[in-house]
């Protein structure tokens, strides 16, 4: 299934996730000491990179060597706006890459239904 | 997990924001208060929020209502002798909520309320337009 979607069915996963770590900081909006978090396109493109050139292990004793393991993927976003409680969310900041991050969610899942089409019609012969 | 955690994590914020708007409610009912006794005037309460640990990731889910704390700020004593609550020397305590606070406490919790409302809406979008994945 992953070679028919390609890699619009990853890009669908991470856009699934970064609209949880956006949604879990729009609803800590109002929680003190909370700081907000994202996940960066950057870092998990990092990541699949190492592990497309990940070391072969043949032996059980062999140690895996995964230069990218302990890297935290989510990462503290920047505040321009501090709160006085410790809260580092921006909630128009926050909505607007909601929304940009919904977008190309949708995107994606055009890129894929299209792909799908393309199967169909190939399937049925164009019928 | 997925796509469907985000309707718990905003749904979460949707009831803390809603009981904030409550204490709103009910500190700006009782403002004009009186009690003939210091102890037993209305005080502002306000929720106190704590962001709720995931159990299954290392992701923060949602927001936790830790409790509902009394404002320590002290009754306002005023010299009332007329009034039926008044003790033996005349005195009424009046409750000491701050409507300025209130109000933008109100403004503030409505506008998360409606933010994390819009998370839910295009999550729901989102999911709905996933499942016709692949249909037509």
């Amino acid at each position: 299934m992953q070679s028919i979607l390609g890699v619009h069915e990853a890009a669908l996963l991470f856009r699934a996730r970064r609209m949880e770590v956006l949604a879990a900081n729009l609803a800590n909006a109002d929680t003190p000491n909370y700081k907000a978090r994202d996940l960066t396109f950057s870092a998990i493109l990092d990541e699949r990179l190492a592990s497309a050139r990940r070391i072969e292990t043949t032996d059980d004793r062999h140690i895996e060597i995964d230069p990218l393991a302990s890297r935290e993927l989510l990462q503290y976003r920047i505040p321009h706006q501090p709160s006085l409680d410790g809260n580092t969310v921006e909630s128009d900041l926050e909505l607007a890459r909601y929304a940009e991050n919904a977008v190309s969610y949708q995107a994606s899942l055009l890129f894929a239904s299209g792909k799908i089409s393309t199967l169909r019609t190939a399937l049925t012969g164009s019928r | 997990m997925g796509t469907f955690s985000t309707f718990d994590i905003a749904g979460s914020a949707l009831s803390a924001q809603s009981l904030r708007l409550n204490l709103t409610a009910s500190n700006l009912a009782n403002m004009h208060n009186v009690a003939g006794d210091a102890a037993a005037v209305y005080r502002a309460r306000h929720a106190v929020f704590q962001a709720a640990a995931d159990p299954f990731g290392d992701v923060l889910a949602g927001v936790d209502v830790l409790g509902v704390v009394e404002s320590s700020a002290p009754p306002i004593e005023r010299y009332d002798p007329g009034n039926p609550q008044a003790n033996e020397e005349g005195l009424v305590y009046a409750s000491s909520v701050n409507a300025m606070e209130e109000m933008a406490n109100m403004i503030s919790a409505s506008r998360s309320y409606q933010s994390n409302l819009e998370v839910i809406n295009t999550a729901k979008n989102l999911l709905l337009r996933t499942l016709s994945l692949g249909q037509g």
